[in-house]
């Protein structure tokens, strides 16, 4: 008989694995679940792995999908390894395009880019910063759970988008229809090349992604935060602030979600709908976990992550399937994920079956 | 009014309680969300697939489906012993994910109507009949739940046992109890009502099937539990107050009061960030009330 003995630490092998066996298990489970629906799972399965990465277009396309989502997740990484659960990224994604869309919406003939490009990418950090904070000070002053909090203000923000849009905001000659006016061409976050949708956002996230090691892997306020986190009072003790580490990880957390919400919404969509939240902010907290709250590991989750977005469109537009899809795919890859992660602390070990007798023997040395 | 909110609470109270007995196991599980979904949309597709008077198979399909992806996140939080929040992360993001792609072919299919719910006779008695006897079966099913849970929490051995096991694992298990399976137990009836509350709201609350159709419910009841003290009286009342609280929107748009749809819409989410502020704002009593083991997780033999 087969049993699963803890190990005393994880296997590090298994570990930096799991991601791997992660992805071929949802793969696996992908082919099942075409098979199932009747459609041949290579051709299918062919749309989310390979089409995604066929030619400069679809780079782009993948690029303009993992900007946002490695920005969302870089933020959530120091978040969660801080032991602060914000969930509500996708808030702060939202208010964060906002506040990008208060700027640019003042933008007229005489604006110069260089002025207000770093006002709107200001002002989406700014806003989705101060989203986060709402959290931060309930949890801080009062001690309310940062996981619900975040996540109501979720639903908050994204009927604030409902009513800017659909009121105040609303185009005067967009035949009533629930959204802003088109941006000035100067507000548009400059693309990389001529033609194609992906934007210097690319550079940014690279960036972001290159300060977040600097700051997790070569500062001392780093450890702060994540002893403030993760054992309060140990840090009390140190001398460290545990509510340092709170506050710390939500402006960090809330200002990237609201810079990626105010380049996209300045970037590839070029005005403010009530479509503009398609989830990236809850995405972005598989991102973290698949990319192991690692900054560079996040990189390439982000890109997995995008293809399986474009993916779902694909799915979508040629085999006239549900778009949700793509979230089937990244629920399944967060789940076989998190097995891997909890597997590669045990170990397989082949055990004789217990009588009875020797069970009931055992338990009573374990009451006694 | 009355009678809206206790039908808008009904669906808060079902998954409430069945989140309340996970937790008081010491087993907090996050996939509320995603197990309603997927409760609402196998009741949904039940439902359509029977004739009018098979109601019943409806929601015990949803109760299984519920229980089902209850199972998953036990096997992989108790079982496995992965991280409970990222786990039930997971399963609400799975949810939302799966009902949405398996429902898309039912979003514009109807049900057959139905007929008028409550007692016949004391229906239509002059204001006590709608107030009183107008209602769901499941609503009275819910009143009597919520008592037969305080009874078994409060009063009954097992009861005694599950809160053991959820204020401190070790003494039980030391005891000779068999913690993980107990916590399985209790996950799976928690996953059972989720899926239950789900189903109340595609079948009986709305009659249809759309894309998201719990709209944070599951993450309204999980905020319930704390503010009922892990008590389900209080958690009933609880449950009642913020279907109110739901109802409102829709009561002050009839009367004509000039406020935005949307800024309407965002009261009852807001109520629950004010109401989780007043609960928490006393730390010592949270800490008293909460099962000590709360969402930490428990091995055997190490």
């Amino acid at each position: 008989m087969l049993r699963l003995v803890p190990r005393s630490s994880p296997a590090r092998a298994l570990t930096l694995a799991a991601p791997f066996v992660a992805l071929g298990l949802t793969v696996l489970f992908g082919a099942i679940l075409f098979v199932a629906l009747g459609h041949p799972p290579g051709q299918a399965l062919a749309l989310f792995f390979v089409e995604p990465l066929r030619g400069a277009d679809a780079w782009s396309e993948l690029a303009v999908k993992a900007t946002p989502l490695a920005l969302v997740a870089l933020g959530l990484a120091i978040c969660f390894r801080a032991n602060v659960w914000n969930i509500g990224a996708e808030g702060q994604f939202i208010v964060g395009a906002l506040g990008a869309t208060a700027v640019a919406m003042r933008a007229h003939e005489g604006t110069h880019a260089a002025l207000i490009l770093p006002a709107i990418a200001l002002a989406g950090i700014a806003a989705g910063a101060a989203w986060a904070a709402v959290v931060a000070f309930l949890r801080d002053r009062w001690n309310a759970n940062e996981i619900l909090v975040s996540l109501m203000l979720v639903y908050v923000a994204d009927m604030l988008l409902g009513y800017l849009t659909y009121g105040p905001w609303k185009d005067p000659d967009g035949y009533n229809f629930p959204q802003t006016i088109t941006f000035l061409p100067v507000t548009q976050v400059p693309l990389l090349t001529e033609g194609h949708r992906a934007h210097v956002g690319l550079f940014v996230a690279l960036a972001v992604a290159l300060a977040a090691w600097l700051f997790l892997f070569r500062t001392y306020g780093w450890f702060q935060l994540a002893v403030g986190g993760q054992a309060p009072r140990a840090a009390r003790y140190a001398g460290f602030s545990p509510r340092r580490s709170l506050w710390t990880a939500l402006l960090c957390s809330g200002g990237l979600a609201g810079l990626a919400g105010a380049l996209e919404v300045t970037g590839p969509l070029g005005q403010l709908t009530p479509h503009l939240p398609v989830g990236y902010g809850f995405t972005g907290i598989i991102v973290a976990f698949v990319g192991r709250l690692h900054p560079f590991g996040i990189l390439l989750s982000s890109i997995l992550m995008s293809m399986l977005y474009i993916g779902g469109e694909l799915a979508q537009s040629r085999l006239g399937l549900p778009q949700a899809l793509s979230g089937v795919f990244q629920g399944l890859l967060l789940f076989t994920l998190l097995a891997c992660d909890a597997l590669a602390s045990y170990r397989v070990m082949r055990v004789k079956p217990q009588s009875r007798g020797e069970k009931t023997a055992e338990k009573t040395v374990v009451a006694a | 009014m009355l009678a809206a909110s206790v039908n808008a609470g009904t669906v808060l109270a079902l998954a409430g309680l069945g989140l309340l007995v996970n937790e008081r196991a010491g087993v907090l599980n996050l996939g509320a969300e995603g197990m309603m979904l997927i409760g609402a949309l196998a009741g949904y597709a039940t439902a359509l697939h029977l004739p009018g008077g098979w109601m019943l198979v409806a929601y015990l399909a949803a109760a299984g489906a519920g229980a089902a992806m209850a199972a998953l996140f036990g096997w992989l939080a108790i079982g496995i012993g992965t991280n409970q929040y990222a786990t039930g992360l997971a399963l609400s993001l799975f949810g939302v994910g799966f009902s949405a792609f398996a429902g898309a072919s039912f979003v514009d299919k109807q049900l057959p109507q139905r007929g008028r719910d409550g007692l016949p006779w004391l229906r239509d008695l002059p204001v006590i009949g709608p107030a009183l006897f107008g209602y769901h079966p499941l609503v009275y099913t819910t009143v009597l739940l919520a008592a037969g849970l305080a009874w078994f929490l409060f009063r009954s051995r097992a009861g005694l046992l599950l809160r053991a096991v959820g204020e401190s694992p070790e003494s039980a298990h030391a005891l000779g109890h068999r913690v993980r399976a107990i916590r399985m137990a209790a996950v799976l009836f928690g996953g059972a009502m989720c899926g239950l509350a789900g189903a109340y709201v595609s079948l009986a609350y709305t009659h249809l099937w759309v894309e998201n159709l719990i709209a944070g419910r599951g993450w309204i009841a999980l905020a319930l539990t704390t503010f009922a003290t892990w008590r389900p009286a209080r958690l009933l009342l609880g449950a009642y107050l913020f279907g109110g609280l739901t109802m409102l929107q829709f009561h002050l748009q009839e009367r004509g009061v000039q406020i935005e749809s949307h800024l309407l819409g965002m009261i009852p989410y807001l109520a629950t960030v004010v109401v989780l502020v007043l609960i928490s704002r006393r730390a010592s009593w949270i800490r008293h009330n909460m099962p000590a083991s709360l969402g930490r997780l428990f091995r055997p033999n190490i």
